[in-house]
């Protein structure tokens, strides 16, 4: 088994992979000054607040985690729409085992629930060989009917529960530095361009941060370094993109894929923990909402990477705590936010010499600017919407850029190798 | 392969499906510490006639829902946006028809018409996207779904007459609707006019999968796209139509209960039927017969689950458990069974050939 793998499949050189890390954070830094950009013209100043970055960070790490577990999985090479279903399991299990027997126990479980049901999704998948999407559809259904029907069972006759919430639960640790929280807020005050802005951010990591939010970050740079940099997480990859040379080379290439997809379930628990221990005081039957799937989107959208899919995630994230944030202005200046980024996007489409795509861009980068100029507000139920469109948006811009792992979703049978 | 041997095969799946399902609501039941016997006296409950009538009014919403989903699923286009589809179209053929712009039956037909249009354009999104811009339609139409939800709300909040807390479009008016069928006279309840276009749409559906060229080109990009390309099939023009035609059918979905009991819709409109029907056309395998056996059986299920609170005070999810089962071990059984069918053939094939005395090499194995 030792000699398995040798020469690497045709990954990216060191040097592009720099260059990779280091527009990884040009992007992020752009997005960022654009950002404070437009809170300064439009004065919407929740925009870059703490108190909305905080907001964000909590709504953004359930996504990651439903995303990174997705990444796992289809990194080995299956797709998993039952991430839904596996978070499901997780916020009851965060409900459950968090109410009795406290913050550990409540994480451990949720993680354990949803390894649960991954092993039901590695099982369908992997060993009897069936569609990977009909699996995760059936498990997403399962676990809904499971979650009802338990937390009826549960919480029920519990004080402060019901049928279809669970008492209030334990917090996870918080960190507090005060001696740089305070002065980040009073800076944070002055609303000056890109300073204040900046504050706000040193105050989201140093005021009432969760310990089980810093253990989420970490995992990403524990995917990032297993999956890329270990024997193990190499093996993992070549069962994703051809299983028939991985086990011609003598991988385990079933083996690999049901670890992965446990790990895939693991993390999907751990988000929907997330969600009911952190984002909110307890669990409640519905309480996913979707985000599963919006985490699937992120790992598309991200390219089948970490940074990308954390990238994509804290664009859902941002969508979705903004309108809880003095919703109908803050989202109403971010309609200025996606017309300058579509003439942008005009721009280099245009230098790109692709006229067709430089045009639909300034096309509807105008019509957001008329958007923006014509009202004052935006209805409710359009910052609602915000997510969505924007995955939608998103994906129409980029997936034309996207190379998903070549075996990703096919069912691979023993012996295929010949 | 003889026939009592064949028939066998293709009953064994969902047998084993069905006791699997029932073996885990049974031990779900076990752990919970609920009435085991109590649950499975009721679900084997014989229904009474205003049960039968509400089973067959949901066997025809799932059947439509079932056959949108199945369109795009023979093609291996994974439409899981029924829902957003048939709720958008509800309502605006509910806003239409209550507008009463046209007379009478002619308002009914525009509103139906309505529907079918808002729905395949509605699908028609996520097809655009998928073949103009590679976006996989498993993602687009879920955030489509989301969308539609939404924009069902703000679209309502516009046009909607509220009443205490209940917002609904116009009723529809008088001569518009659509009457009922009286089955049992101690029925309060009747079988919806429009249910019976299910059984159009059924007939429709197997014509088109098995006697036109459309339905053969579907086929054939759904069992291998390359060798639908080979033989000339546009498969990108063939995505867009699928993702019409299985919008225009979700279209359909909400119309029956609107027509014939709330005319109109509004905020209490029933959800749910778009995801169901993805299990009703699992279960059913995608086959015009199929799909209404899974239909029918969903129904029964869940209007039996109706009863389980208070004849055996047992939580209706437990019913949604057993569906997702029933779902997952359907299939599972199915590629077992499909397994050992191949494994039969092959003994088959292999012991005639040994008879002749010439064997040719068999080389290729199916699996």
């Amino acid at each position: 088994m030792s000699t398995a793998v040798t020469a690497p499949p045709p990954v990216e050189a060191p040097a592009e992979r720099r260059s990779r890390g280091l527009r990884f954070g040009l992007y992020l830094a752009g997005g960022f000054v654009v950002l404070c950009l437009v809170r300064v013209i439009t004065g919407a100043d929740e925009l870059t607040s703490s108190g909305t970055l905080a907001v964000t960070l909590t709504a953004t790490m359930p996504i990651a985690m439903a995303g990174l577990g997705g990444l796992w999985s289809e990194r080995a090479g299956v797709v998993n729409i039952g991430l839904e279903g596996m978070m499901i399991m997780g916020t009851l299990g965060a409900g459950y085992f968090g109410f009795h027997y406290g913050v550990i126990a409540g994480i451990v479980g949720a993680v354990l629930l949803g390894v649960a049901g991954a092993g039901l999704h590695a099982l369908a998948t992997v060993v009897f060989g069936i569609d990977h999407i009909v699996s995760g559809v059936a498990i997403n259904i399962i676990a809904l009917g499971v979650s009802g029907f338990l937390a009826e069972a549960w919480f029920s006759d519990l004080e402060g529960g019901g049928p279809t919430q669970s008492p209030p639960l334990p917090t996870p640790f918080e960190i507090n530095i005060d001696a740089i929280s305070g002065p980040a807020n009073t800076l944070e005050g002055k609303h000056w361009f890109l300073i204040s802005d900046l504050a706000s951010v040193v105050e989201m990591f140093t005021k009432n941060l969760s310990s089980l939010v810093v253990f989420a970050l970490a995992l990403f740079f524990v995917t990032q370094w297993v999956l890329w940099r270990t024997r193990f997480g190499l093996r993992l990859r070549s069962c994703g993109e051809a299983p028939a040379a991985a086990e011609s080379l003598g991988i385990n290439v079933y083996r690999y894929k049901i670890i992965a997809v446990l790990i895939s379930g693991g993390l999907a628990g751990l988000g929907g923990a997330l969600l009911s221990m952190v984002s909110s005081s307890g669990f409640q039957v519905g309480q996913t909402n979707n985000r599963g799937y919006i985490g699937l989107a992120a790992m598309i959208f991200g390219n089948w990477r970490p940074s990308g899919l954390f990238m994509g995630s804290a664009l859902f994230g941002y969508t979705q705590a903004l309108p809880f944030r003095q919703g109908t202005v803050s989202v109403h200046a971010l309609l200025l936010l996606v017309a300058l980024l579509l003439v942008a996007i005009g721009v280099v489409q245009l230098l790109r010499k692709r006229r067709v795509q430089a045009i639909g861009a300034f096309a509807f980068g105008v019509l957001f600017l008329l958007w923006y100029l014509v009202t004052d507000i935006v209805p409710r139920d359009f910052t609602t919407m915000a997510p969505y469109i924007t995955t939608l948006l998103v994906l129409a811009l980029a997936s034309q850029r996207l190379r998903m792992p070549a075996a990703d979703g096919q069912v691979y049978r023993k012996g295929s190798a010949g | 392969m003889s026939l009592a041997r064949r028939i066998l095969l293709a009953l064994a799946a969902p047998v084993l499906a069905f006791v699997v399902a029932g073996a885990v609501a049974s031990l779900v039941l076990l752990i919970s510490g609920d009435d085991v016997g109590g649950f499975w006296s009721v679900m084997f409950s014989m229904p009474r006639h205003r049960n039968i009538v509400s089973i067959l009014n949901t066997t025809a919403v799932l059947y439509l829902s079932g056959v949108a989903a199945a369109i795009g699923f023979r093609m291996n286009l994974f439409n899981i946006g029924v829902e957003g589809q048939y709720r958008l179209a509800a309502f605006a053929a509910g806003a239409f028809a209550g507008a009463a712009w046209l007379p009478g039956w002619l308002n009914t037909i525009a509103a139906i018409v309505v529907a079918m249009v808002v729905g395949a354009l509605w699908a028609a999104v996520a097809g655009l996207l998928r073949v103009t811009r590679g976006v996989s339609e498993v993602i687009s139409t879920i955030m489509l779904n989301a969308i539609a939800g939404s924009l069902v709300t703000y679209l309502l909040a516009k046009v909607a007459l509220t009443t205490g807390n209940s917002r609904n479009t116009r009723p529809i008016p008088e001569g518009s609707r659509v009457g009922t069928v009286k089955l049992f006279s101690d029925s309060p309840t009747e079988v919806y006019g429009l249910s019976l276009v299910a059984i159009v749409v059924g007939v429709g559906f197997w014509v088109l999968l098995n006697r036109t060229r459309f339905g053969f080109d579907l086929r054939a990009s759904g069992a291998s796209e390359s060798a639908a390309v080979a033989s000339g099939v546009d498969v990108r023009k063939m995505v867009v139509a699928a993702m019409l035609l299985s919008g225009a059918v979700a279209g359909l979905v909400g119309l029956p209960s609107m027509f014939s009991d709330s005319y109109s819709y509004g905020s209490a409109f029933q959800t749910g039927l778009g995801f169901t029907g993805i299990a009703v056309a699992l279960l059913g395998r995608n086959n015009p017969v199929g799909i209404a056996f899974g239909a029918l059986i969903f129904a029964f299920l869940s209007e039996q689950a109706t009863l389980l609170n208070i004849l055996a005070g047992v939580s209706p999810d437990i019913v949604d458990v057993t569906q997702g089962v029933i779902v997952l071990a359907v299939v599972v059984a199915y590629e077992i069974v499909r397994r050992y069918r191949v494994r039969l053939e092959q003994a088959q094939v292999a012991g005639e050939l040994a008879g002749q005395r010439r064997t040719p090499l068999l080389t290729e194995e199916r699996n």
